[in-house]
């Protein structure tokens, strides 16, 4: 059963406020297989250097899933909390799905010998959960976009608002 | 095989061979891992009389028991060999991503022995081992090695290696891994380029077990949730990092101004502090793996002669370029600790070494043809340029890479060198710190604050505030700090989660990643262990109760200003009680009964 809270609530990704830790890789690997490895983690931390910055990249559920579509035994669903979520009993393991990923987030894991994605923890992403930065985070998504949206008015604010003081 | 992984990598370089053994899991529990296990092996198979450089000295890379696991700021490992700089034991902890990388490829830690003939690095890709041309990669920065290295192996792989420092022996030549975290003190990056040895490069995809995973997870969420309340690990560190701590020693008397010489004040600390880092030139925070802390920094110096870009400075680093040397030019700072971390070299030792040349100069001792320019306290230019001289041995610089004792003896000036045990001390200085003065003199690396950190409760006040000005009782928390370090570093977790967690916590993650049955005073005792083993190990290289001393200065030249005025450090008192609550007698040798209550002999 889907509580209404959880309708509509999407991952919400600050790449600006990463710090690169990959605690998100850890604690989900653990929530999916018991054990801790990067490699089974449904979430990865792509780091760049020079540039300064890190970006947490998981599936990021859509509404139009390539997955889905490309799947020929119907195992790929979207499910009523909004998640794309896979049947393993319908799952072949053909991995077509991989291909068709325009974004390389489902992927084939060679230890769990099955197809891998974000399922959104049944409505409670941990990686959101434990993320000790804010990057990541689990919310509805239009205060959010609100909240984005807040930045560019201060800035306005900032730049043409009379001086108050 | 839960927590440790359960296999060793045993490489002889002068042969080329390559052997995976199993771990020896009893030696595992009665020293933790990482620096205790370490140092146990270099103990069992390495005479402590061995000159560091020799090809009888090995070079260990060792894991701890929680590195890579969901425990808090877990991402650490240790390397280990008989240090060039000290002639100690040594020891140097690292986080970055190197260290779970290598668990995740199956092994728990590497053992290098003997000398390659050629420059060679280390590939490990999961199961596959081997040994591979470096002559390519000789002379070349830490940066650019490491991006060789991922482009030649995997865009995936981890990289530990050294710079042009560590192969030209420079005494205090760092071991550097994903580019900017380093194994920093003693000069254990230059035992690896003695022994011809660039870096090791690793790729893993393999899983770390639990022995009892949802009750590990429950004490992993305990521990993370204390260090999100802690104000030093939730908003002082992420905040403004360790170079934080600038002004709060200065405002405490103890920033050791100008080779220690002006006292515990520095007039521009500001400037060089925290806040002006942040304000002036943080890009990002940066985490080690699996750290909710993230004291890290990006930074990037935009403009200017000192334009760079790279993580720092620490609190240590911006204080002995900043302070000891009496330099304010933040950009500066920055740009010599940047190229610190390209060269693999410790900027603590670095930036004091220059300081002791400086008042060498000024007192006439150094003269400008010597060094190549006229060196004054304050000279900004002085410390990159010296730094790059160092890094290369080029010029002055060749003197520089022995450190400040070696140095400064050579002009028959030794009391000039701020040193314990020919390894520089870092930035608290021990008259306004009486605490942090018994640790270097007792620290079994030499000059450190990373051992029994006093710094917490004499001067932050965690988990309790002591008077830094008094003696009282400083030995017995000074051991309480030294014996918990040792699990710390031992256990793979970052010792600033100390500020937010105790023996309670680290205790629960390590009975519920093992399933161990023990008390949180057995594992205390561990770290006991750890630190007496250590101790014979220096005391079978030669070292004596005359070793456990301090520079002149701290001991004979009072404070002249600041909260700690009039103070010099009392170190005999302390020292004396400080043996005594160890069980050592009164030439600081552990006693029989010390030794058979620790199961050591």
């Amino acid at each position: 059963m889907v509580t209404r809270s959880k309708v509509g609530k999407i991952l919400m990704l600050s790449p600006e406020k990463c710090i690169g830790c990959r605690t998100c890789e850890l604690i989900c690997s653990f929530n999916k297989i018991k054990a801790f490895n990067p490699k089974s983690s449904r979430v990865s931390v792509i780091s760049y250097d020079e540039a300064a910055i890190s970006i947490p990249i998981m599936c990021m559920q859509c509404e139009e899933p390539s997955c889905m579509k490309v799947c020929p035994t119907s195992a790929i669903r979207k499910t009523e909390d909004g998640s794309v979520a896979i049947d393993e009993k319908k799952c072949i393991g053909c991995k077509l799905c991989v291909s068709a990923c325009p974004l390389g987030n489902i992927t084939f894991s060679a230890t769990e010998k099955k197809i891998i994605k974000c399922d959104l923890c049944e409505g409670e992403p941990k990686c959101a959960e434990f993320c000790p930065s804010g990057a990541i985070e689990f919310k509805d998504a239009v205060p959010s976009t609100i909240s984005r949206k807040k930045v560019i008015a201060e800035k306005f604010k900032d730049l043409f608002g009379e001086v108050s003081e | 095989m839960f927590g440790f992984v359960g296999t060793l990598i045993r490489v002889n370089l002068t042969e080329g061979t390559i052997k995976k053994e199993a771990l020896n899991l009893n030696d595992a529990r009665a020293y933790i891992g990482a620096r205790g296990l370490g140092t146990k092996i270099m103990m069992d198979e390495v005479d402590p009389k061995v000159d560091p450089f020799s090809p009888d000295n090995k070079l260990i890379f060792m894991t701890g028991p929680l590195t890579g696991t969901f425990a808090s700021s877990a991402g650490r490992y240790e390397v280990i060999a008989k240090a060039p700089l000290t002639g100690t034991i040594g020891a140097s902890n690292s986080g970055g991503h190197f260290g779970p990388e290598l668990k995740f490829a199956g092994y728990d830690g590497i053992i290098f022995e003997g000398k390659s003939k050629k420059p060679v690095y280390l590939w490990i890709n999961d199961d596959h081992v081997e040994l591979r041309n470096a002559g390519h990669l000789w002379g070349k920065s830490v940066f650019d090695t490491t991006d060789q290295l991922m482009e030649e192996t995997s865009e995936d792989a981890r990289i530990a290696c050294i710079g042009p420092a560590g192969e030209k022996m420079v005494l205090f030549a760092t071991v550097m891994n994903d580019k900017h975290r380093a194994a920093g003190r003693s000069g254990l990056g230059a035992v690896m380029g003695s022994k011809n040895l660039k870096a090791v490069a690793v790729r893993g995809t393999k899983s770390i077990q639990v022995a009892d995973p949802d009750a590990f997870l429950e004490k992993c969420i305990d521990a993370r949730r204390k260090l999100k309340e802690h104000p030093v690990t939730s908003a002082g560190l992420p905040t403004y990092g360790t170079e934080i701590l600038v002004n709060i020693l200065n405002q405490s008397g103890a920033l050791p101004t100008r080779n220690w010489r002006d006292g515990g004040y520095f007039e521009d600390a500001d400037e060089t502090g925290g806040e002006s880092l942040t304000d002036k030139f943080l890009v990002r925070n940066k985490g080690c793996f699996g750290c909710s802390i993230g004291c890290g920094r990006i930074t990037r110096v935009p403009e200017g002669k000192f334009k760079g870009f790279g993580e720092g400075p620490e609190y240590e680093a911006g204080w002995s370029y900043g302070a000891d040397c009496g330099v304010k030019d933040l950009a500066a700072i920055c740009k010599a600790n940047y190229i610190c971390n390209e060269l693999g070299l410790d900027p603590i030792t670095m930036g004091s070494t220059i300081a002791c040349a400086m008042e060498m100069s000024e007192k006439g001792i150094l003269s400008e043809e010597e060094v190549g320019r006229k060196l004054r306290f304050g000279d900004a230019d002085a410390i990159v340029e010296l730094t790059k001289m160092t890094g290369l041995r080029e010029g002055f610089g060749d003197k520089l890479a022995e450190g400040s004792y070696r140095m400064a003896s050579g002009y028959g000036y030794p009391e000039l060198s701020m040193s314990v045990k020919k390894q520089e001390m870092p930035a608290y200085d021990g008259r306004g710190v009486q605490g942090m003065a018994l640790e270097y003199a007792t620290s079994n690396r030499g000059g450190c604050h990373v051992r029994g950190y006093l710094t917490s409760p004499e001067i932050l006040g965690v988990p309790e505030k002591l008077d830094p000005l008094v003696t009282t009782d400083k030995a017995s928390w000074l051991k309480l700090f030294q014996d918990l370090t040792a699990v710390v570093d031992s256990a793979g977790l970052c010792l600033f989660t100390t500020f937010g967690i105790g023996l309670p916590e680290i205790s629960s993650m390590l009975r519920t990643a093992l399933g161990l049955d023990c008390t949180d005073e057995e594992i205390l005792q561990k770290g006991e262990r750890i630190w007496n083993l250590e101790r014979l190990f220096n005391l079978e290289a030669g070292f004596t109760k005359a070793d456990d001393t301090l520079p002149p200065r701290l001991l004979n030249e009072p404070l002249a200003s600041g909260p700690a005025k009039g103070k010099v450090v009392e170190l005999d008192v302390m020292l004396k009680e400080y043996y005594q609550v160890r069980g050592w007698d009164s030439e600081g040798v552990p006693e029989e009964g010390k030794l058979k209550e620790l199961s050591i002999k």
